[in-house]
């Protein structure tokens, strides 16, 4: 093994372990970044991907017409629809079933809705218990979309001028 | 009075009572330090370590040993059995053991015995022979590899650890630890062997880390090599005694070079205001100092690879300590030796 004077001088006098030792000192004094997480949270985004939701429009009609586009570009395979025509002649889905074990939260079926009716909102804190429990189906997601109305609205809106 | 106390079943009855006086707050300095450890660690990460049991954490350490206790001892099917659960123990007692000599003051020791540093030295020797009959026992490779590397560590450090002890003997020409102590008063912070015997001081201190197998010196344990080395299959109470072994041997280890190297009970200058302030708490403050550069080690060094540890023990420590004795032998045949003593 060769041995550099400059490079036995720094090893043997310890002065770069000091130097080490000094930053990992100074971080000792250092503000903590922690964050605390149930009482304190990171700030999320209006683009936050989280728990899916059906939306409905104002008057209370859901906004879903069963074109089965989220079900097709779904890359997880997690959506399940089925249809058929309603009494009044338009088409709507009788079951709309997401199975959030098996979604990969990349949005797409969000950004493929040409009605604004499945979306993913900002909850990322939810929970199964048993097998099956994160199978979300379509009154599940329609109660997600009221319960959520107001901040869906507003997030959309305000992301609006980049879609 | 005081040969009452040591005349027949008082002389037992005394002992029991000081080992007691010594031990138990031992144990609570170890949990305490695993808390502050975590602390430490955490702060240098700019993280805050644990927080949440009791007020800021500190009913962390007791929440642990809850835990450990109610844990099963896992014995292997392949595993030695008496060696297995014999290795635990192996390691724990001659981390109490060494406490017997430690001086907490003027003639304050369970025993303060004339060959302390005869006997702290063995005993400490003692400790590895835990660690070689775990990763022998377990039957796991993994455990195996972590106690060759063990005893091989030992081997290394240990012939360093000795000659810095010698540099004491040299100056202070007593292996009494009490004695040790009282030859380093006077001057202050000047008077302490630290400073003539600089060399053997760092080398006692990392070779201490090393004999604990302490980060960056910690191959026995590797968990990024050998899953946990020596104690892979260790669980429950089996696995805390290793650990408390551990962390006692720690404390003991700031605590001598304290006591060699940091004039032990003796205030850092010589004013009434700080001599005034007991020896003990001088004491534990320079040990708790010394605790904090473990941790502060730990937070700052990548694991040694096994033969630089190798090279760092054979081809570093020895030869500078050997050096360092020629040096301390021939100052001590000068004029110097009037300053040195």
């Amino acid at each position: 093994m060769q041995i550099r004077p400059k490079q036995w001088f720094k090893t043997f006098f310890l002065t770069e372990m000091l130097r080490g030792m000094q930053l990992t000192g100074r971080y000792f004094f250092a503000r903590k970044i922690t964050v605390q997480y149930p009482e304190e949270q990171t700030p999320q985004s209006p683009r936050f991907r989280g728990l899916h939701a059906l939306r409905r429009y104002e008057n209370g009609e859901e906004r879903c017409i069963a074109c089965k586009l989220c079900e097709a570009v779904c890359p997880a395979l997690a959506i399940t629809i089925e249809s058929e025509q309603r009494n009044d002649g338009t088409r709507r889905t009788t079951r709309y079933d997401i199975d959030l074990s098996k979604c990969i939260f990349c949005g797409l079926c969000e950004e493929s809705c040409p009605v604004d009716s499945i979306v993913e909102s900002r909850v990322l804190s939810y929970h199964g218990e048993i097998r099956g429990d994160l199978i979300y189906t379509k009154d599940m997601l329609l109660a997600n979309g009221d319960r959520l109305e107001a901040e869906l609205a507003a997030d959309r809106e305000a992301d609006r001028a980049y879609r | 009075m005081h040969d009452f106390y040591h005349t027949g079943w008082w002389a037992v009855i005394w002992s029991i009572i000081k080992i007691v006086i010594v031990v138990v707050p031992l144990l609570l300095g170890v949990a305490y330090l695993t808390l502050a450890e975590r602390k430490v660690i955490g702060y240098m990460q700019v993280r805050l370590g644990p927080n949440r049991v009791g007020f800021r954490g500190s009913l962390q350490p007791i929440a642990d040993a809850l835990k450990l206790m109610f844990k099963e001892v896992i014995i292997p099917t392949s595993a030695n059995r008496f060696l297995f659960l014999a290795a635990p123990v192996l390691a724990f007692v001659p981390a109490l053991l060494v406490w017997a000599a430690v001086p907490f003051g003027p003639d304050v020791a369970i025993s303060n015995m004339n060959a302390g540093l005869l006997y702290v030295l063995a005993i400490a020797g003692l400790g590895v022979y835990g660690i070689i009959v775990a990763g022998w026992a377990s039957n796991s490779k993994y455990a195996f590899l972590g106690a060759m590397r063990a005893a091989a560590q030992l081997v290394a450090y240990e012939i360093a650890m000795g000659f810095a002890l010698v540099g004491v003997l040299m100056l202070a020409q007593t292996l009494n630890l009490s004695k040790i102590v009282e030859a380093q008063a006077g001057g202050g912070f000047w008077s302490w062997y630290w400073l003539p015997l600089f060399p053997f001081f760092l080398v006692y201190f990392i070779s201490g880390v090393a004999e604990t197998n302490r980060a960056p010196f910690d191959v026995a344990e590797g968990e990024s090599e050998i899953v946990a080395g020596f104690h892979v299959e260790y669980s429950g109470m089996a696995f805390a005694l290793f650990f408390l072994a551990e962390y006692a041997n720690m404390i003991f280890v700031s605590l001598l070079t304290t006591v060699l190297f940091l004039g032990g009970w003796y205030a850092p200058i010589n004013t009434p205001l700080l001599t005034w302030i007991p020896g003990l708490v001088w004491l534990l403050l320079k040990t708790a100092f010394l605790l904090y550069v473990f941790l502060w080690i730990r937070a700052t060094f990548p694991r040694y690879r096994y033969d630089q540890i190798m090279r760092l023990g054979w081809k570093v420590f020895i030869p500078v300590t050997i050096a360092w004795i020629v040096v301390v032998g021939i100052a001590l045949e000068t004029p110097m030796r009037a300053i040195l003593r």
